[in-house]
């Protein structure tokens, strides 16, 4: 049998500055993981909801980005009439031919500027994305030099309120509309109508063609089919697993830098919680001893200062917890190393991220209370009931 | 019966490279149901006699045998599972644990049994009640005083009902008056509950309180 569980809790509780310290250094390391991984896990929703699983994107052969692709007009129009494209209510393909470049555009409100992707579309763009609403404003007219703008670069560009005039390569495009797409990549871009946008910025074919497929399920025959054909040269991807793919490599990065700070700060908090472990098992040589005489093995010893310890490091992860909660929905940005703009969005810190965060908190307080444990378990008994 | 045998023992401390002998070659019987005081110089080894007879700590050669089981065979853990049920230890300075209450402090021998929280609970009360703190049973060691600690860390020590109690000092730490209280509660322990007691003193008015008295000095007993 063990030795009480209120044994332990109140221990770490009689010494409230040493507890509060060494949990509060827990606490920050553990804070810093869950900002890292709500960046990570922020982006990489972001990019996934930006992609549906019904759509087929369609790139160049060995492109491994839109801005990198290039498919022909005559190849464009190949596949806007494939029996696999759904149609709409009025009998025209959900295809949607794009031109994607990105635009050097100054921030609103602050020096300096950034990269921001402009996406020609067609107007049947908004059905096949389907989660693409206007929410302020209207739809761009097609074959006008009007252009819609993501709520996300609305808020952070100069020149992009409605009524605005915006310049993009040598010539202005008027605002009309701000759209919304769930948080998506989408909402970091400019839309407007391809027929206008190609022409103005110099572009002669495209550079993907999204459709909604008729039969998604039928994806993987569908890909087959036009990989294959000669006329295209192209690959096929389904549009989610584009963005999700896209995620990969600042997830990645993240998740590294995210991890090589908190294993710095780790080690300092492992240190801590060794400190103040080590200490306690110095002042409690006796009762130890006594525990020991009792009856009580170093085993049943050792477990308990390790259960003291993880106790202690979980009042700090919940510290941890605490103070990265409020960074949650906080909107940041960053460059897409894959469209080399600008995608804004949103820390998320979910409930795995919290409870990732929590569990290495227990792990630091695993390993900070060991060697005590050890130390406190192998003392030798008569030795010790002579301390003070 | 015999109920503490110990046979020609002998304990050396190595400190360093220089040997301190401190028992050279100790005999003792003690019978069941024996009130001992065990007195003697400080330094002289009657903590360290004390730890041999309570399996805390092993002779350098020798045999010892406490209620019928010889010691010397026994590892680690067997020790101390035998030293739980047969030995029941009084420190000069209570040794209770600052962060558990009376009763808690009283349990712990208890958990080390297969027990359920309800029994547990009510032997602790009734250890309580013979060393007369029933009234006491949520209040913390500090809440007490020190002749309240030493009692209910003699609750702590008879409440898995040992043969045999062994007292290191039981009364150095407190006054005259706390002292003959807990002087009276141990030759009541013996006398109506059948311990055998081994306790050592300095104090030769707490002595008296014992059937017979032993002198340790220079390694070896004396009547
Ligand atoms: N673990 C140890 N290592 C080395 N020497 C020890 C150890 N324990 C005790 N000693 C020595 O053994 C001798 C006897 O110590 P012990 O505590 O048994 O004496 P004691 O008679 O109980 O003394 P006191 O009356 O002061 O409590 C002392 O000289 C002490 O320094
Ligand atoms: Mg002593």
């Amino acid at each position: 049998m063990a030795i009480p569980l209120t044994y332990n809790v109140r221990n770490v509780l009689q010494r409230p500055v040493s507890t509060l310290t060494t949990a509060i250094g827990i606490g920050l390391t553990v804070a810093i993981l869950i900002g890292a991984l709500a960046l990570a896990a922020g982006f990489r929703a972001s990019l996934v909801s930006t992609g549906s699983p019904n759509n087929a994107m369609v790139l160049r052969k060995g492109a491994d980005s839109e801005i990198s692709s290039g498919i022909s007009r005559a190849a464009a129009e190949i596949l806007r009439s494939h029996p696999s494209v759904a149609l709409g209510a009025d009998g025209r393909p959900l295809a949607s031919a794009e031109v994607v470049l990105v635009a050097n555009k100054p921030r609103l409100g602050q020096t300096g500027s950034s990269n921001l992707t402009v996406r020609g579309v067609d107007p049947t763009a908004i059905p096949v994305r389907g989660k693409v609403s206007i929410i302020e404003g209207a739809m761009f007219t097609p074959g006008t030099d009007e252009v819609i703008v993501g709520r996300r670069v609305a808020a952070r560009f100069a020149n992009c309120a409605i009524g605005d005039r915006i310049r993009l390569q040598q010539r202005d495009f008027k605002v009309v509309g701000h759209f919304a797409s769930g948080g998506s990549a989408f909402e970091s871009e400019i839309w407007g109508d391809a027929a206008v946008l190609g022409p103005a910025l110099d572009r002669e074919g495209f550079q993907t063609v999204v459709y909604r497929m008729k039969d998604p399920s039928r994806f993987e025959a569908i890909k087959r089919e036009l990989e294959a054909d000669p006329r295209l040269q192209v690959q096929v991807q389904r549009e989610q697993a584009f963005y999700a793919e896209q995620s990969r490599a600042f997830t990645g990065l993240i998740t590294g830098i995210g991890a090589f700070i908190t294993g710095i700060m780790a080690v300092g908090a492992v240190f801590g919680a060794m400190n103040t472990m080590f200490a306690t098992v110095g002042t409690r040589r006796r009762e130890i001893a006594t525990l020991l005489v009792l009856g009580y093995s170093p085993w049943s010893i050792m477990t308990s200062f390790v259960i003291e310890s993880v106790f202690l490091a979980m009042i700090g992860g919940a510290i941890g917890c605490l103070l990265a909660l409020p960074i949650n929905g906080i909107t940041t940005s960053t460059t897409n190393f894959q469209s080399f703009s600008e995608m804004a969005f949103a820390f998320s810190v979910t409930p795995a991220v919290l409870l990732a965060g929590f569990l290495f908190s227990v792990v630091l307080g695993l390993v900070g209370g060991f060697l005590p444990a050890l130390r406190a378990a192998r003392q030798p008994i008569s030795a010790s009931l002579r301390a003070a | 019966m015999v109920m503490v045998d110990v046979r020609n023992v002998r304990k050396v401390y190595r400190r360093d490279t220089q040997e301190v002998p401190v028992l050279d070659g100790l005999s003792i019987a003690i019978d069941e149901g024996d009130f001992v005081g065990l007195m003697g110089p400080s330094g002289s080894g009657k903590t360290t006699l004390l730890n041999l007879i309570g399996g805390i700590d092993r002779p350098t050669s020798g045999e010892l045998t406490v209620a019928g089981q010889a010691l010397g065979p026994l590892g680690g853990r067997a020790l101390a599972k035998w030293r739980s049920r047969t030995i029941g230890y009084i420190f000069q300075l209570y040794n209770l644990i600052p962060v558990l209450t009376a009763e808690q402090n009283v349990e712990l021998p208890l958990m080390l049994v297969r027990m359920s929280g309800k029994e547990r609970r009510d032997r602790a009360r009734h250890a309580l009640g013979i060393v007369g703190l029933a009234d006491r049973v949520k209040h913390f060691p500090r809440q007490l005083s020190g002749g309240q600690e030493q009692r209910v860390a003699i609750a702590r020590a008879i409440v898995s009902d040992p043969r045999v109690l062994l007292a290191d000092e039981p009364t150095g730490d407190l006054d005259r008056k706390s002292g003959d209280e807990i002087l009276e509660l141990l030759a009541r322990l013996n006398r109506e509950h059948q311990k055998t007691i081994v306790m050592v003193t300095h104090d030769s008015h707490a002595a008296e309180r014992a059937h017979r008295v032993v002198h340790l000095d220079k390694g070896v007993l004396s009547a």
